[in-house]
């Protein structure tokens, strides 16, 4: 890991100093100064909204900042192009991959690369890398036909081609099995002990404790701390990051009562070609429990939340709901029998982006008598929306706010609280608290447990395995569009959910390497 | 220098402002060409926006083409604001014409108090058909509508030339490509003494006023606009997408075939070749100048029925040509678009800060 | 001489003005912009194309200028969908609208006026050979050029370097920004490149086809081209294949008159139009095609956050 005599001897890798970045309605990165050694594992800490990213954007040269200096191995630099920072010896992996699906993947990498190198002479290159690092992928791959894991070794192996000085890695781990982070730690504690220093994004604090050197946490754009993070746990680190203690959900025991959504056989090919064939789903969710569906995005989440919503219709009998075969029938006509659900993507498909709360409402609750006669009665509309801003305690001016004003926390927040709000017998939620704050993410967990504490059955596709724990009666694993049995989160460990989300639902159950890293002290 | 940034939400008063930019940005343009061409741009301006309004029988002038303005714009409105790109009304138009002219020659000189509303029907299913066709291919075949409305415009045209070069050709005519004139219970009443403007104007003007309240009261207009706006959230709704489809073409068809039959019945009494100075088209930015309101068409359609009378008058007397209208048209677009951005966007001016050099991202004027 | 050796002379004449607009705008589409303004820039261009050799008696510098016509309204609508972020659709139909207004305009005065016909290009010996020579060796240079200009687009859509960048902006222009690609130039670019060939699209029409300046001369070619592009499935050999396709389509007058059939010419001139909606219904049944085809990012604006 961090090599004392390199640190010592040269000046730091990386010194950013005041950096700030306003938009119009928020201040990304006020007064930001952090310090990376060569060799040095630093992480960047902060939950969703901090402007962590928007930091490291700011260092790859993608956004400008508005006034802060950078000195790069002691030398002052202005990046202002993601080439200038590459030349540099910048490499930098994002959260939502920067692959072009339609390409393979040496075309992929060369056109990040900013020498040209003939085809095949590059193939050679990647494949060299690639097993160098532990990242075996075939060159003449098309993108699109990889799984999400596999795209992330490409980004890393573009990265690497170019011999980097400083590697950012941008949330890498949510697109990864359990197993799969600890494999991708092992690649970055040996380039570390290469002398490349790692600049590491995240809010997870176990995998921070695991694998950082240091630590520089962000709150509401400032700094609020520096951190050696083995020396710190994760209330301490939480202090830091959110300015005060994690609230806890906690899930009583409760009798699940009768059977309102059943899939039975549910296979339904894709139709667009970069999807996933869901095969053979069968399920089963009762009133009053939460079944949790875990697994690694692209694996048929958004197939099978638009089968369940009826956004793509199957054959009748493939869906029950309280009962009555709806594979084929419309969305709409699900809600008329008591379905409700919260869609993974907020802004455009969730809610209508230019229009106001007040009709977002209508979106979904036209039949909570907001319309008589097909004409829009405004004062119910208007009622409802405010309704659910005050329970939901929605931040924004008022219920004729449009909806792409709010902040993403607070939209998930009103678009829970509408499809709460319409009294569901069952109720679908995609990726509740994607990209949300603590404090949102913490209500929205408990509104779906209150909903659950008050007999709706509730199916919860999500990525963050923690949240599932903890929410979950029951757990089931989504891995290339088939579905694991399902477990009670007492009766499983990460390592095995770990397993089922590689799509290894028959094998035992797999410890995660003895002597657990404190990244598996979660469930 | 000077930045684009997103407004938080979009400026109500640039919406409204947006025309009235463009229309003064096609002015100043218009003043700059004609100083360029030699002409006296004051006389031309007098032409074009003044001696059309001068007298009773050009206010009825200005109506008489407003009528088919307003009826294919407000169509068109329904649709873009659905998102469905019918840019065929013009062939609509041709074919409501062909329908309710093809009733009004069965009917003869027959003086049936039926004829006139079987004619109005007709024209109005004419049109629909026309626009049916588009709806099914967009709905069963997935095909683009903006090439299939507008080949159709094409058909329509060819199709109205040959009926009258032969099945429907006058044969007392001298061979022009012209049917007989209809008779006068098959052509519309004038509505005010001592001009041409007839009952088509009405009934433009009510349907502005039904569709006005379907588009902003009604649920099925909050639909198509859903659909128009975020088509995933549409989707996740349930909202029909199928549906919205045929509606927004049927729509379209109806009030564009309304508008080709008011012509031939109208001012025109007779089929012929050429009905229509492109209409269907103009109506396109009749729609956009509308802000896709139906209320904004009635003055869009007002505006654009003007650049046609003055364009007409500027031809008489200034020998100017007649594409002049197309130009000025074409132009009115084009700021209109450009002043539309100041909707969701503004400009905000940026000093280069201390030690950090700050390019934005988008700069007005240059290339990269 | 064998009748049908004319008729397909023909067809590759009425071809060639198809060819050279549907490949500009396949480079315009595989950046992932959508012009629908082929037509308004292919009747400037055929103005402009028109009178500057009408001026100058130069067929080159007609092309010169046609091609700059062109490529100056591709530049206004450049401007406003790629720095303004206009809705591309709409600022298409609003370039259409306005080439045929202005060029109307401009050429009100030169209507009528016709001019000498491009000279084929002779080959001694080639030429003369039967059939063969008479098939291949006797058309305008523009003909072959325009199948230069095919090999040409064809090698830097599938071998070159800059032309996996223009794939990769066309499919996503956000990832292509953040990894550094400049989207904003090679879209330009794009869109200039569409607007010089659209142009000599419409000085083909003017200088070659007719040769003179009719008033709304591309009589919806321009569509035609663009519906080329979708038929092609944005494959530059296809679209071509295409065009000579469609440029038959045209010609079946020539054919329905040599063989004496009774259909009156309303209907023959239909064709082309017919023919380009059953085509696409064909391409677009599949909504698979279209997937994985079409440049993903396509028509829709692209703002980067500075």
């Amino acid at each position: 890991m961090n090599n004392p005599e390199i640190a010592i001897d040269s000046k730091p890798r990386l010194v950013l100093s005041g950096i700030t970045k306003r938009y119009p309605s928020v201040v990304a990165n006020e007064n930001v100064s952090l310090t990376v050694q060569p060799g040095e594992i630093h992480a960047v800490l902060g939950e969703n909204g901090a402007g962590k990213s928007t930091l490291m954007k700011i260092i790859y040269g993608i956004t400008k900042p508005d006034a802060g200096t950078i000195l790069w191995n002691g030398q002052y630099e202005t990046i202002t192009t993601p080439s200038q920072a590459r030349r540099l010896g910048i490499g930098m992996v994002f959260q939502h991959f920067s692959l072009f699906e339609t390409l393979t993947v040496w075309e992929n990498i060369a056109l990040a690369l900013d020498e040209r190198i003939a085809p095949t002479r590059l193939a050679a290159k990647i494949t060299e890398v690639s097993e160098k690092y532990g990242l075996p992928i075939d060159p003449y791959r098309l993108v699109h036909s990889m799984s999400v894991g596999e795209r992330q070794r490409v980004e890393i192996v573009r990265c690497l081609l170019q011999e980097p000085r400083l590697l950012i890695m941008d949330e890498p781990t949510s697109v990864l099995t359990p197993q799969a982070v600890l494999v991708l730690f092992e690649t970055l504690r040996r380039l570390a002990s290469e002398g490349c220093s790692i600049l590491y994004i995240s809010h997870k604090l176990d995998e921070i404790r695991a694998l950082c050197d240091s630590a520089t946490v962000l709150r509401g754009g400032r700094v609020s701390g520096t951190a050696i993070p083995k020396n710190e746990t994760n209330e301490s680190l939480a202090r830091l990051m959110i300015g005060g203690e994690l609230a806890v959900c906690t899930l009583t025991p409760r009798q699940p009562e009768e059977v309102r959504l059943e899939l039975d056989h549910l296979s339904l090919p894709t139709s667009d070609p970069f999807g996933t064939t869901l095969k053979d789903i069968s399920l089963m969710v009762r009133s009053g429990e939460i079944l949790g569906i875990a697994g690694v995005s692209g694996n048929g989440q958004k197939e099978l939340m638009a089968a369940l919503s009826g956004e793509r219709l199957s054959s009748g009998a493939m869906i029950k709901l309280l009962g009555h075969p709806v594979g084929d029938l419309n969305p709409a006509k699900r809600r008329e029998l008591g379905l409700t659900f919260v869609p993974e993507e907020r802004l455009g498909r969730g809610a209508v982006p230019p229009m106001s709360l007040s009709n977002n409402a209508l979106l979904t609750g036209a039949r909570k008598g907001m319309v008589s006669n097909g004409l829009i009665v405004p004062s119910v509309t208007r009622a409802f929306a405010k309704n659910v801003i005050t329970r939901f305690k929605v931040k924004c001016g008022d219920e004729m706010s449009v909806a792409s004003s709010l902040s993403g926390g607070n939209l998930q927040k009103y678009i829970v609280g509408r499809e709460t709000m319409l009294e569901p017998k069952m109720m679908i939620v995609g990726q509740p608290t994607w990209g949300v704050d603590v404090g949102a993410a913490q209500l929205i967990r408990q509104a779906l447990i209150d909903l659950r504490d008050q007999g709706v059955a509730l199916l919860v596709i999500s990525e963050e395995l923690d949240e599932l724990f903890i929410i979950s009666d029951r757990l089931a694993v989504l891995a290339e569009g088939r579905l694991s049995p399902s477990v009670r989160p007492a009766d499983t460990s990460i390592g095995q959910i770990g397993t089922w989300m590689s799509g290894k639902f028959n094998e035992p159950a797999n410890p995660v390497s003895a002597g657990a890293s404190p990244l598996m002290e979660v469930a | 220098m000077f930045v684009l940034e997103r407004r938080a939400s979009p400026s109500f008063t640039m919406a409204i402002a947006s025309p009235i930019l463009a229309a003064l940005g096609m002015i100043a343009t218009g003043f700059l060409l004609f100083s360029a061409l030699g002409k006296d741009p004051v006389e031309v301006f007098y032409l074009f926006f003044i001696k059309p309004l001068s007298t009773t029988y050009d206010i009825g002038e200005l109506l008489l083409k407003t009528t088919p303005l307003l009826l294919c714009g407000l169509g068109l409105a329904m649709g873009f604001r659905a998102n469905v790109w019918n840019i065929g009304a013009e062939g609509q138009l041709t074919m409501g014409a062909i329908a309710g002219g093809g009733v009004a020659l069965w009917f003869g000189d027959s003086d049936s108090v039926f004829a006139m509303p079987l004619m109005l029907l007709a024209g109005v299913l004419g049109g629909m058909i026309w626009a049916a066709i588009p709806a099914f291919l967009r709905t069963r075949f997935n095909t683009n509508e903006i090439l299939v409305t507008l080949m159709l415009v094409y058909i329509a045209q060819l199709l109205l030339s040959w009926l009258v070069h032969g099945a429907l050709r006058d044969p007392e005519g001298q061979n022009y490509p012209q049917s007989r004139g209809f008779g006068d219970a098959e052509t519309m009443s004038v509505l005010i003494e001592g001009t041409r403007v007839t009952w088509g104007i009405v009934y433009a003007v009510g349907l502005a006023i039904i569709s006005w309240i379907v588009s902003q009261k009604t649920i099925a207009g909050f639909r198509m606009q859903v659909a128009g706006v975020a088509p995933a959230a549409a989707a996740y709704a349930g909202f029909s997408e199928k549906r919205n489809i045929w509606i927004a073409l049927l729509v379209c068809g109806a009030t564009a075939g309304l508008a080709g039959i008011c012509e031939v019945a109208g001012p025109i009494g007779r089929l012929q070749q050429t009905i229509s100075p492109g209409y269907g088209f103009a109506a396109i930015i009749v729609a956009w100048i509308g802000r896709l309101n139906p209320i904004g068409v009635v003055f869009g359609a007002l505006l654009m029925a003007l650049l046609y009378l003055g364009g007409e008058s500027a031809q008489m007397g200034m020998s100017l040509p007649s594409a002049i209208t197309g130009l000025f048209q074409g132009l009115l677009l084009f700021y209109l678009l450009a002043a539309d951005l100041f909707i969701t966007f503004r400009l905000r001016r940026v000093r280069p800060v201390k030690q950090v050099e700050v390019k934005p991202a988008v700069t007005l004027g240059s290339a990269a | 001489m064998n009748p049908l050796v004319p008729m397909i002379a023909a067809t590759v004449v009425a071809a060639t003005p198809l060819i050279y607009a549907a490949l500009g705008e396949t480079i315009v589409e595989k950046a992932g912009v959508l012009n629908l303004g082929i037509e308004g820039m292919m009747l400037i261009g055929a103005v402009a194309g028109f009178a500057a050799t009408l001026a100058t008696g130069s067929d080159f510098i007609g092309f010169i200028a046609a091609a700059a016509a062109g490529v100056a309204l591709s530049l206004a609508f450049g401007f406003l969908t790629l720095n303004l972020q206009t809705n591309q659709v709409a600022t298409g139909l609003a370039l259409t609208l306005f080439g045929i207004g202005l060029s109307a305009f401009v050429g009100h005065n030169l209507a009528g006026t016709p001019l000498p016909p491009l000279p084929s290009i002779k080959i001694p010996g080639l030429t003369n050979i039967p059939v063969i020579g008479d098939l291949l060796f006797h058309y305008d240079i523009m003909v072959y050029l325009s199948l230069v200009l095919f090999a040409a687009v064809q090698w830097f859509v599938t071998k070159s370097h800059a032309g996996l960048t223009l794939r990769a902006i066309g499919e996503s222009p956000s990832v292509a920004h953040a990894i550094g690609k400049p989207v904003l130039l090679t879209r330009y670019l794009a869109v200039m490149f569409g607007g010089a060939c659209a142009g000599i699209a419409g000085a083909y029409l003017s200088l070659v086809q007719t040769p003179m300046w009719v008033e709304g001369m591309s009589a919806g070619k321009g569509w035609i081209a663009l519906a080329l592009v979708v038929f092609g499935t944005w494959k530059p050999a296809r679209v071509v294949l295409g065009a000579y396709l469609f440029g038959g389509v045209t010609q079946f007058q020539l054919f329905a008159q040599g063989f004496g059939l009774p259909i009156p010419t309303e209907f023959l001139s239909m064709l082309p139009y017919a023919a380009t909606i059953i085509v696409l219904v064909i391409i677009c049944r599949d909504p698979k095609t279209i997937l994985l085809n079409q440049p993903a990012s396509l028509g829709i604006s692209f703002h980067a956050a500075a």
